[in-house]
């Protein structure tokens, strides 16, 4: 950044701002979108009829087999996709297959593991509607249910210990046919089947403060505790079941429309670009919170497909990593002292629904803090400074347990491994989340607990942690500190950094994966 | 004759009173307040085991604000005799001579006026040492009247002499101070609500309110019973630090309580339709309420798991909602003041001195003023939980 440079945009929840980089900073753009595959059913053709070290789809179809198709659920891609859903086309496809062959026992559960329910309009949306009318009414088409224990079945434990328990429709199936979106380096693999279709027994294992600080980092499964132990639990469950891995990856074309200045860089930005960028800006400025609300809810995005693998989980993983990074990745050359990131209006957990402070913390130390391949942007000790206003909503529809958690457990402590010892089981076992979770749209009791161990790596990691334009109250809650302004936070952490700091503008999303050298 | 803030008959600054409320307590201590400062003849201590009684300090208490402000039932005038002089909490030392308590000693008064100080003879209740539900409270050599600070001839602790009878009164151990020594009458009303609570070792009890009453109650229920964990509901900053200091497991602000009891014991939490307030499935197995509001009281009910027992220890006010009582079949108790013979085979009193000299009460009496001050010292009472103030007091030999 030089004097030359015009403000930058940085996401702040439901809006965003221009904002003057002190002189020197290092803005770190994600990449251009990859261009994407011209002919998408031809593709998925192509994956199924071809797959990576398997037989082609057709020969392990037969009549009289139990077949079960499950797939990622609403938390990806973000924002949610234009339609027809990627999922839908595969999803689509292979039920032709499965008909060509005479299966005629199918299922399909969203492998939401202790995520909320999806709505049934959720579900439609994902698999389309010929799909929906098909198989939901007649209960077919269904959410995963990680509390019903009678529809769980125990598969062993890894040679760690680890209990591996799954749904018993998919443990029982004669194939089990798993349709991943890989937004992110984070999910796809054995992630999917070993986390989505699996129950709390199962998700401690890995989902708790010690395995998730010593995740570094969670973008690269060879250097991730978490993901060392869902590879250990797919290898048992692979054992017992035969599962064929489709994985999709996506581009970074998100906004498109009069949005599409969201993606470019500011010096690029057109006349148009401009004015839509000022328009947009004035129009959210002047609408009342729910319009915005509804205005950021709606945005769906105009991906374009990169790749689809499907096979053997293992090959089929290390084809959408190399595609996830081929769009993802950035040279990132050397740690800064000071990272800046700005906290965007959507992230996994909030899919039609709030930002509550807790996951606008784990959007920020979780998701992007973590979004690196080597070292953090950040070096130890130094600072991340977020944009987000933190407000203190919550929706009690979805995410319940957050509210107790933010006024009760971390009134105590933000300490991950104190409030592990002392509430996790408490809130994992609590009847009403439980209730809730299952009858209703609730994220699982635990879920803001598996946030909050998501930010230890950072909390662990960095020296200060300052929100710029947030909610005193809210920020202090979770044990970070509040500026009005960006030199105000630079002043507030100068102590630890200098007054002259190196300093990197982690410019997502759309995201990036930051290839620190 | 005695310098003493009398209570007197005035129905329209009654009505005055209690239009504004107590939202506007400088206006219900201005002109309007049916309570002045007068110089009266001394109450007569004539008959045998009557002693005259000079107070040192003398609590202001929520039913006397009550009194004031106007917010107090009716159904309170038919068992006091107007006019008379308040003050019912008080540490005092001995003018004479009282059967085998010596002129000089400091003394605490159990105000209730029973058969016993009437010199009637005794009721069913009294016999069975339940002297606060004495039947006798407007007959005997005495006028109506409930309790001293209540009577026109006993006068009361917000004058410079009251009388009292010996049943009425506890030797003060030598140890404890005056400003420990005025607490025992709320202790000793604190005592007795948390034995009427009947807590079973381990149950789960919540404390609606935190002031004087709540926080003795708090105390009561961690000295006296086997409670597990005791959720108190507070809204001031040094509310929540005294009730953790007086054993609350935790403290939650009045909006926070449907939330902390629902996570704590693991209830469901319901939302009814059409604006009709919430509930809980489940609950805490006994709770006490220490407010007497109609607010606090729909909590408390509310949150009350099925079969479990409610303790009504404020004043309570009209208007709850009870389909909980019925719902819920809870079983609703009421405490008020404190017995001759508790459950647990003594005095109140007797427990409360020991409280008193144990819990840690320093500074609790926040605030201190002599008698001509009356009206600051109503306002201050009256904005004591927010000025984090628990007990204002009247200096009286100041005074
Ligand atoms: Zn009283
Ligand atoms: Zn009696």
């Amino acid at each position: 950044m030089d004097d030359r440079t015009p403000p930058l945009l940085v996401h702040n929840g439901e809006g965003f701002l221009l904002e003057r980089f002190p002189l020197g900073t290092r803005v770190v753009y994600p990449p251009e979108a990859l261009p994407p595959v011209r002919d998408v059913d031809e593709a998925i053709q192509n994956a199924l009829l071809n797959p990576l070290e398997s037989e082609p789809l057709p020969e392990l179809l037969r009549a009289g087999m139990r077949l079960t198709i499950a797939f990622d659920d609403i938390s990806i891609p973000l924002p949610p996709m234009k339609k027809p859903d990627i999922r839908q086309r595969i999803i689509e496809a292979v039920l032709e297959l499965a008909a060509q062959a005479g299966v005629d026992d199918v299922e399909l559960i969203s492998a939401n593991a202790l995520h909320r329910r999806l709505t049934p309009n959720e579900l439609r949306d994902i698999v389309g509607e010929r799909v929906f009318r098909s198989f939901f009414p007649d209960g077919k088409l269904y959410n995963f249910d990680a509390e019903d224990s009678a529809n769980l079945t125990h598969l062993g434990q890894t040679k760690h210990g680890e209990d591996v328990e799954i749904s018993k429709r998919a443990a029982e199936s004669d194939l089990l046919v798993y349709v991943n979106v890989n937004l992110v380096a984070m999910d796809g693999g054995h992630k999917s089947t070993s986390i989505g279709l699996a129950s709390y027994k199962s998700l401690k294992h890995h989902h708790n403060s010690h395995t998730m600080i010593h995740s570094r980092s969670f973008m690269d499964h060879k250097a991730s505790k978490m993901h060392h132990s869902a590879w250990r639990m797919g290898e048992v469950l692979t054992q017992h079941v035969k599962v064929f891995q489709i994985e999709t990856t996506l581009n970074n074309d998100i906004f498109g429309g009069p949005l599409e200045f969201l993606q470019k860089r500011e010096w690029e930005w057109s006349l148009k670009d401009q004015a839509s960028m000022l328009g947009t800006k004035r129009a959210l400025a002047a609408a009342p919170s729910k319009l915005r609300h509804k205005i950021f809810t709606d945005v769906r995005s105009t991906y374009g497909l990169t790749g689809v693998h499907a096979g053997k989980i293992e090959p089929v993983h290390d084809k959408t990593l190399e595609n996830v990074h081929r769009q993802h990745m950035v040279e990132v050359q050397g740690q800064s002292d000071v990272a800046i990131m700005g906290v965007p209006f959507i992230g996994p957990y909030n899919v039609n629904s709030v930002m509550n402070p807790i996951l606008a913390a784990c959007m920020g130390l979780g998701y992007y803090f973590n979004s690196y391949r080597g070292n953090p942007v950040v070096r130890k000790d130094g600072a991340v400074i977020l944009y987000h206003p933190v407000d203190y909503e919550f929706s009690q529809l979805h995410h319940p347990s957050y509210v107790d958690f933010f006024e009760e457990v971390l009134a105590e402590s933000t300490d991950p491994a104190t409030i592990e010892a002392k509430f996790e089981k408490q809130y994992a076992e609590d009847p009403w989340y439980i209730h809730l979770y299952r009858t209703s749209y609730a994220y699982h009791g635990v879920h803001p607990f598996y946030m909050w161990y998501w930010i230890s790596h950072a909390l662990d990691h960095c020296g200060d942690i300052v929100w710029v334009g947030a909610n005193r109250k809210t920020v202090e809650r979770m044990g970070f500190r509040s500026a009005s302004t960006l030199s105000d936070a630079l002043e507030m952490v100068s102590h630890s950094v200098g007054r002259s700091p190196s300093i990197t503008y982690l410019h997502n999303p759309p995201h990036l994966l930051a290839d620190v050298r | 004759m005695m310098l003493a803030l009398e209570m007197y008959r005035s129905p329209a600054k009654f009505l005055a009173a209690k239009a504004v409320g107590g939202r506007i307590p400088g206006i219900l201590t201005g002109p309007a307040a049916p309570l002045r400062l007068v110089t009266i003849n001394e109450p007569k201590a004539e008959r045998p085991g009557w002693a005259r009684i000079r107070p040192i300090l003398s609590g202001i208490c929520g039913s006397d604000l009550g009194m004031v402000t106007g917010s107090t039932k009716l159904y309170f005038s038919a068992v006091v005799s107007l006019p008379f002089v308040p003050g019912h909490e008080i540490v005092g030392e001995l003018l004479d001579d009282c059967e085998d308590l010596p002129k000089g000693t400091r003394v605490v008064m159990d105000s209730v006026l029973t058969c016993e100080a009437r010199g009637v003879e005794l009721c069913e209740n009294c016999v069975s040492g339940n002297t606060n539900r004495c039947d006798r409270i407007t007959v005997g050599h005495v006028a109506p009247g409930l309790q001293t600070g209540f009577c026109q001839d006993t006068g009361g602790g917000w004058g410079n002499m009251l009388v009292a009878h010996r049943s009425q009164l506890y030797a003060v151990p030598e140890a404890l101070t005056n400003e420990r020594a005025v607490l025992v009458e709320p202790l000793a009303g604190a005592v007795h609500a948390a034995l009427r609570a009947k807590v079973q070792p381990g149950q789960s009890v919540l404390v609606s309110g935190a002031g004087a009453v709540g926080l003795f109650a708090t105390l009561a229920l961690r000295e006296l019973t086997q409670a597990g964990r005791i959720t108190v509901v507070a809204k001031h900053p040094k509310q929540r630090e005294l009730a953790r200091a007086f054993g609350a497991s935790d403290v939650v602000a009045p909006d926070e309580v449907f939330r902390g009891v629902r996570r704590s014991t693991g209830a469901f939490r319901l939302k009814p339709d059409f604006g009709a307030g919430e509930f809980l499935l489940g609950g805490v197995d006994v709770a006490v309420d220490a407010v007497g509001s109609k607010d606090s009281i729909d909590t408390v009910l509310r949150v009350t798991k099925a079969g479990g027992r409610v303790v009504l220890s404020g004043m309570p006010a009209s208007g709850a909602d009870l389909s909980p009582v019925w719902f819920r079949e809870l079983e609703v108790t009421g405490t008020y003041a404190s017995a001759r013979e508790e459950p647990n085979g003594r005095p109140a009193f007797e427990t409360a001195l020991e409280l008193a000299g144990r819990a840690p009460l320093d500074g609790i009496v926040g605030a201190r003023y002599p008698l001509y001050r009356w009206r600051e010292a109503l306002d201050h009472a009256h904005s004591a939980g927010r000025l984090g103030t628990v007990k204002v007091a009247f200096d009286v030999r100041a005074s």
